[in-house]
């Protein structure tokens, strides 16, 4: 039997939409601010904002360890976290392709609850479209969010320092990986499952660890190569990590021989790399691993003085190489 | 995989380096024919590793570097025929070939797809019986084995829409036509490892007796390339050329028997046109008249026009290893991954490319 679809109808700002927006999303975000329903949510927040948004249109929209929803609630979470902000509330839009099952929007949904509730951010706004097929593929989300930075954290990809040890969270390439061996044409089996997972606990357990923690990034598109040379180039500092160090999973590094990819450049969706000064290295490295989602944290290179822009790799075999960013696709899109 | 980590053990490799450092004496000029050696250099920095007597060249062997402009002219030209579908492997979508690339054939509406096996395109053709489906025949004797089983598949099947554009090639007699050439002296050649796999070291018998140059089969981890190198450090240093394997794990001295047979029922050689090199008798494959209704070449009235190449790009002389991707103006700031002009920055395993990515660190 077919499931219910999502009508043009529902996205027509007539009685479908309200049905839709009050079964669907209003009890599953239920809160006093959504609540009240009005044009705007109206926050009180004090100090310092972080402000961002992001919009999400990932192929297939479930995959294993996750789906679009949560994808939309962590990315943006943790887009905040990684400013050292404490995130509180997200805006979500969806933008509905007709035909969509309203099944598979309930799951999304019900996924865009549990993230929002274990990341402990509300859902004050949002906004919904339908349009005719083929306009978009499936569903597309944007998540907005705003926190706020607490008293005296400067936390900044333009603040790594030469002597700094580069920490990261845990294994990189497995939300690329277990993306990919759901797409079509490309099966390949894999009991991976997806990162997908929101950062800012583990960053504020971090946070309480040490005073000295002057970058923090996730590594979504383009890998952690990408993302090392940013802070490379806005700190403008060198840096050398050391490949042996790098956790990698063994079922991401056999797919990255078969499908002739480099793990490096492979998206996460739920890990972090930290600089932080050479004493505190080590208090923040434990603090990680005391948090589930920093168990794997290794320390894996350092901040240098030398070749401002540039990362450099020692390779496990003992030479060296440079890291470049990503360039091109190497991928689908995935994230 | 579970051989990788000890094929990257790094104190394994430092003794394998140390040991070519004592050894080598004589200048040695070093050739990798295949471009996934070419990658596996680089990414690992194992020139870096070498004493200055050995000069590493990357040889020709992309499958998507070698292909020459009139061929991607050629499958541009098939895939704006209405009424076709043209498969290919993901690669070839940005070369650029005359005038454009398949992919901006594809933003203009012609349906390319991108696939990741031959039998992707099988079902391409099973889903769209109306349409006709081409599936473009890319590479050395490495992928030809499955091109030749789809063949088979097809006519097992009673596929009818589906053809393939065979720009397949084979890898011994061009490497006798870049030594006829007599541009550069190698003293020892780094032999491809897949295509081995499927066609043997004997082939590659030739070059150490007719042209005294060592060789030696090696795969991809750091470790079998420098455990290579070693190998033909040994033979250049004793005065001795024959065919070693540096790769028995993977390649037997006869081949891969089965896999031969599926190419050889299914095509014959033929003149093929390599980029830098021109036609080389007998290195392409051709499907036999048994299986002409599944030549694309036979089936379409492919017209695709005169051709051109670009001006600066040096990807000719790079892939008979006379220039280097550093001599070329264009390296880095016209051409990039991002905006590439010729092939071999297109290609992941094309020496600009690597070059690009990869660029080697001399250390602080
Ligand atoms: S750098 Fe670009 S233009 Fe120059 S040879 Fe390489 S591919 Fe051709």
């Amino acid at each position: 039997m077919m499931g219910n679809k999502i009508l043009l109808s529902h996205g027509s700002g007539g009685k479908r939409s309200h049905d839709l927006i009050s079964k669907m999303f209003r009890s599953a975000f239920d809160n006093p601010l959504l609540a009240r329903m009005d044009d705007s949510a109206v926050l009180d927040l004090n100090g310092r904002v972080a402000f961002t948004t992001d919009s999400y249109v990932v192929t297939p929209i479930f995959f294993p360890g996750g789906d679009i929803g949560k994808l939309a609630v962590c990315g943006t979470v943790n887009d905040m976290a990684m400013m050292g902000a404490k995130p509180l509330y997200l805006s979500i839009a969806f933008v509905i392709e007709e035909g969509l099952l309203e099944d598979d929007l309930r799951m999304i949904v019900e996924s865009v609850r549990q993230a929002a509730l274990e990341a402990n951010v509300q859902i004050v706004t949002g906004d919904t479209k339908v349009v005719g097929q083929g306009m978009a593929d499936k569903l597309f989300l944007n998540t907005s969010g705003v926190g706020v930075i607490p008293e005296g954290i400067d936390i900044s990809g333009s603040n790594a320092r030469a002597g700094d040890k580069v920490i990261l969270s845990g294994t990189i390439g497995d939300h690329a990986i277990a993306v990919l061996s759901r797409r079509e044409g490309l099966s390949f089996s894999t009991d991976l499952k997806s990162d997908c997972a929101p950062l800012n606990h583990l960053v504020s357990q971090m946070l309480q660890a040490s005073a000295n923690i002057h970058s923090l990034r996730d590594p979504t598109r383009g890998g952690l190569a990408t993302t090392l040379n940013e802070i490379a180039a806005q700190s403008q500092v060198g840096i050398r990590i050391e490949e042996n160090q790098i956790p990698v999973r063994r079922e991401v590094r056999a797919a990255c021989e078969m499908l002739g990819f480099d793990p490096l450049y492979l998206a996460n969706e739920g890990k972090l790399i930290a600089m932080v000064t050479p004493e505190d290295a080590q208090r923040v490295l434990a603090a990680m691993r005391a948090h589930e989602l920093g168990k794997d944290a290794a320390i894996i290179g350092e901040v240098t003085d030398k070749k401002p822009g540039r990362v450099t790799m020692t390779t496990a075999i003992g030479s060296h190489r440079i890291v470049d960013m990503l360039v091109g696709d190497m991928l689908p899109r995935i994230c | 995989m579970k051989f990788i980590d000890e094929f990257r053990r790094s104190d394994l490799a430092q003794a394998v380096s140390a040991r070519i450092q004592q050894r080598s004496k004589t200048p040695a000029r070093l050739m990798e024919f295949c471009g996934s050696h070419t990658v596996a250099i680089f990414k690992h920095g194992i020139r870096q590793m070498l004493p200055p007597t050995i000069d590493m060249t990357s040889g020709p062997g992309c499958p998507v570097c070698v292909t020459a402009n009139t061929d991607i002219d050629k499958s541009i030209a098939l895939a704006k025929i209405p009424g076709v579908i043209l498969a290919t492997f993901g690669d070839m979508l940005k070369v650029p070939g005359s005038y454009s690339s398949l992919q901006e054939a594809k933003a203009e509406g012609a349906d390319v797809r991108v696939v990741y096996s031959t039998l992707d395109a099988l079902a391409i053709a099973k889903e769209n019986p109306d349409r006709k489906v081409v599936f473009l025949g890319i590479g050395f004797e490495t992928t030809t084995p499955t091109i030749a089983a789809s063949v088979l598949q097809a006519e097992a099947e009673g596929i009818r829409n589906f053809s393939i554009l065979s720009q397949n090639k084979v890898c011994p007699p061009t490497i006798r036509a870049l030594l006829d050439l007599g541009e550069i002296r190698l003293q020892g050649l780094i032999c491809p490892g897949h295509v081995s796999a499927v066609i043997g070291s004997h082939p590659w018998d030739f070059i150490s007796r007719e042209y005294g140059i060592p060789c030696v089969v090696s795969g991809f981890e750091p470790l079998d390339i420098l455990q290579g190198i070693e190998m033909l450090v040994a033979q250049i240093e004793s005065g001795q050329s024959k065919v070693e394997i540096a790769y028995r794990r993977g390649v037997r001295p006869e081949g891969n028997r089965k896999a031969i047979e599926v190419i050889e029922q299914v095509f014959q050689p033929c003149a093929a046109s390599w980029r830098g090199i021109g036609i080389v008798p007998g290195s392409g494959l051709k499907l036999r008249p048994r299986y002409e209704r599944f030549d694309a070449d036979l089936a379409f009235d492919i017209q695709p026009g005169p051709t051109r190449e670009h001006a600066g790009c040096l990807c000719g002389e790079i892939l008979r290893g006379v220039k280097t991707p550093a001599d070329c103006r264009l390296f880095g700031k016209a051409c990039t991954p991002e905006n590439p002009v010729g092939p071999c920055m297109v290609s992941h395993e094309g020496s600009c490319s690597a070059h690009y990515l990869y660029g080697e660190d001399h250390g602080e």
